[in-house]
């Protein structure tokens, strides 16, 4: 099978300072791919340049065998390349089902579809009894999730998700975990940045490791957790404060 | 960003209330001071009820078209985060076009409505488009400069066109309604029906369909728009040129009462930026009531300090808000 998404020599200099160079690497259709790395490692910014945030310095990227390098966020979105970001980025003045509807609706959805699809995807992501809320009540764990389900409306064959697990307490992750399982398990393709790093093992099929910039490590999680150079470069002196962000 | 912070806004809105809900306070304020207004009136006019009640008819009338205006204005603030100083000119636009199709080809003024909202969309498109566009994310100063440096052109140019004598639009007769006893000319009563009509048919498109939310989802979030994969430069587009199209309407329904320059179209744009900060910046419903409260302060203002000019009691509205209450009566934050 041809990979979904091929990253080939990709870099981002942001006025002389390297934040992200000569990365590379392929993702399987269906994969789990967790990226960790300290913090400055260039995570984000990865996401950025894949997601269509900013264009990468250097490099492209190739998505469904097409060359996607230098499209707009929303096109991405729209072709099924989704991304959520660290901190929540909600319609604050709108109900959660209207955040839902409007990515439904941005996929050329009519409203009336929209609103039930809505329904449909807050039913899974267990936010259907806050349906008619402003989405700016909810707390942190219920925001987390409307950005998934805002993603899920999208119907994603990519899913990039960055610290979806972030400032959550561990019991609710477990219901995260799940969800992000069973996404998966439909057919959809998970990228994600990830400091929890018990959760980096449990769902990856493969991890790639970033440090200042450069690609550190990849390989299956068993692989990159033996390597010497990931050990002192992230696991030793990071894994004890990991949670803290 | 963590789990324990965050307090909920139910809470914070509910600590300073002392009984009474803080969202009712501005509407009770409000309330209080046009009563005083209105006895202030009444004294002056040495008990004449006549004199308060057509005040009153003939601002609710004017003030609904004030809310058009002001509701293109606030929709544009609310998505580009653009104040438009054209808006004037805009809806100077509208009249003009009015005035060049009823009195050249014999059009009823009204029905005018069918080219000069449509024309006025288009060129928004390209306004928008073309030249703000290419102006968005940078200062504020730069899209503010830019507005009202359109504006000047369009008025410079009608100056051309039709020179800066006074025109009209007639309609065929205008009948005169009898409203608790004060007079209401038929026009003013079409261009109110009218503007309400149409900032309905607006507010309904926000709420109701996938285009509206999607403008609403940019007003929110433009980065999460973008996630949901919304093309926001497409929104801006559209959203500019139905705020412009919202003034050339209320130009087109306005033109049989006023008489038509190449700067007619200025007091709407004091008047609308007056309404806009008096609704709360980007509020939809605020942009209605703030205009009708507008039309009402102008005819009251007349009242109470005869031989001054009718903006006097807009401008005084202005400062009390801003004095009182510089969020706008309609919004909750600051």
């Amino acid at each position: 099978m041809s990979p979904i998404v091929t990253v080939e020599h990709i870099g981002k200099s942001f006025k002389g300072l390297r934040a992200l160079h000569d990365v590379s690497f392929t993702v399987e259709p269906g994969e789990v791919l967790g990226i960790i790395g300290p913090n400055g490692a260039g995570k984000t910014t990865l996401f950025n340049c894949m997601a269509g945030m900013f264009p990468p310095s250097t490099g492209t990227v190739h998505y469904e065998g097409q060359d996607v390098t230098g499209w707009s966020d929303a096109r991405l979105a729209r072709a099924g390349m989704v991304r959520t970001f660290q901190l929540m980025r909600p319609f604050g003045s709108m109900t959660v089902l209207e955040n839902v509807a409007v990515a439904a609706a941005a996929r050329g959805e009519s409203e009336k579809e929209a609103e039930e699809e809505g329904w449909e995807i807050l039913q899974r992501v267990g936010l259907s009894q806050y349906a008619t809320r402003t989405s700016k009540d909810l707390p942190t764990a219920g925001l987390k999730r409307l950005e998934l389900a805002r993603a899920l409306a999208l119907h994603p064959r990519v899913l990039m998700l960055d610290e979806v697990l972030a400032g959550l307490v561990p019991t609710e992750r477990q219901p995260v975990i799940d969800l992000l399982l069973s996404i998966r398990d439909e057919g959809a393709t998970l990228l994600f940045v990830e400091h929890v790093m018990a959760a980096v093992m449990a769902l990856s099929d493969r991890v790639l490791v970033l440090n200042q910039g450069e690609m550190l490590a990849f390989g299956t999680p068993e692989e990159v957790v033996a390597n010497p150079d990931v050990i002192e470069a992230y696991l030793g002196d990071e894994v004890t404060d990991a949670d803290a962000h | 960003m963590s789990a324990t912070q965050a307090p909920s806004p139910a809470t914070e809105a509910e600590a300073p209330s002392r009984g009474i809900p803080v969202n009712l306070r501005p509407i009770l304020v409000t309330i209080a001071i046009a009563a005083v207004v209105f006895f202030l009136a009444f004294l002056r006019t040495d008990g004449s009820g006549l004199i308060l009640t057509q005040a009153l008819v003939t601002g609710l009338l004017a003030g609904g078209v004030y809310g058009l205006v002001a509701l293109g204005l606030t929709l544009i603030f609310g998505v580009l985060h653009i104040i438009n100083f054209a808006t004037g000119a805009f809806v100077t636009l509208g009249m003009y076009v009015t005035y060049v199709l009823s009195s050249n080809f014999g059009w009823n003024p009204y029905l005018t409505l069918i080219v000069s909202v449509p024309s006025l969309l288009l060129l928004g498109i390209v306004i928008q488009k073309f030249i703000i566009n290419r102006a968005m994310g940078e200062s504020h100063a730069n899209t503010l400069l830019l507005t009202l440096g359109i504006g000047l052109l369009i008025e410079n140019t009608l100056l051309l066109l039709f020179s800066g004598n006074p025109q009209s639009v007639r309609t065929s007769q205008d009948r005169v309604f009898n409203i608790f006893g004060a007079v209401a000319t038929q026009s003013r009563v079409i261009a109110f029906i009218g503007a309400m009509v149409l900032a309905l048919a607006l507010y309904i498109m926000l709420q109701r369909t996938p285009i509206g939310t999607a403008i609403r989802a940019v007003a929110s979030n433009p980065t999460g728009a973008k996630l949901v994969g919304i093309n926001t430069k497409r929104i801006y587009i559209i959203t500019f040129a139905l705020g412009i199209a919202c003034a050339g309407a209320a130009g087109t329904m306005v033109s049989p009462i006023v008489s038509i320059t190449p700067v007619a179209g200025e007091v709407f744009n004091i008047t609308a930026f007056v309404i806009v900060v008096l609704g709360g910046l980007g509020k939809v419903l605020g942009a209605l009531f703030g205009g009708l409260i507008v039309g009402l302060a102008e005819q009251f203002g007349g009242i109470l300090f005869p031989d001054q000019s009718n903006l006097l009691g807009v401008f005084i509205v202005f400062v009390l808000i801003l004095f009182l209450r510089p969020q706008g009566l309609f919004s909750s934050g600051s």
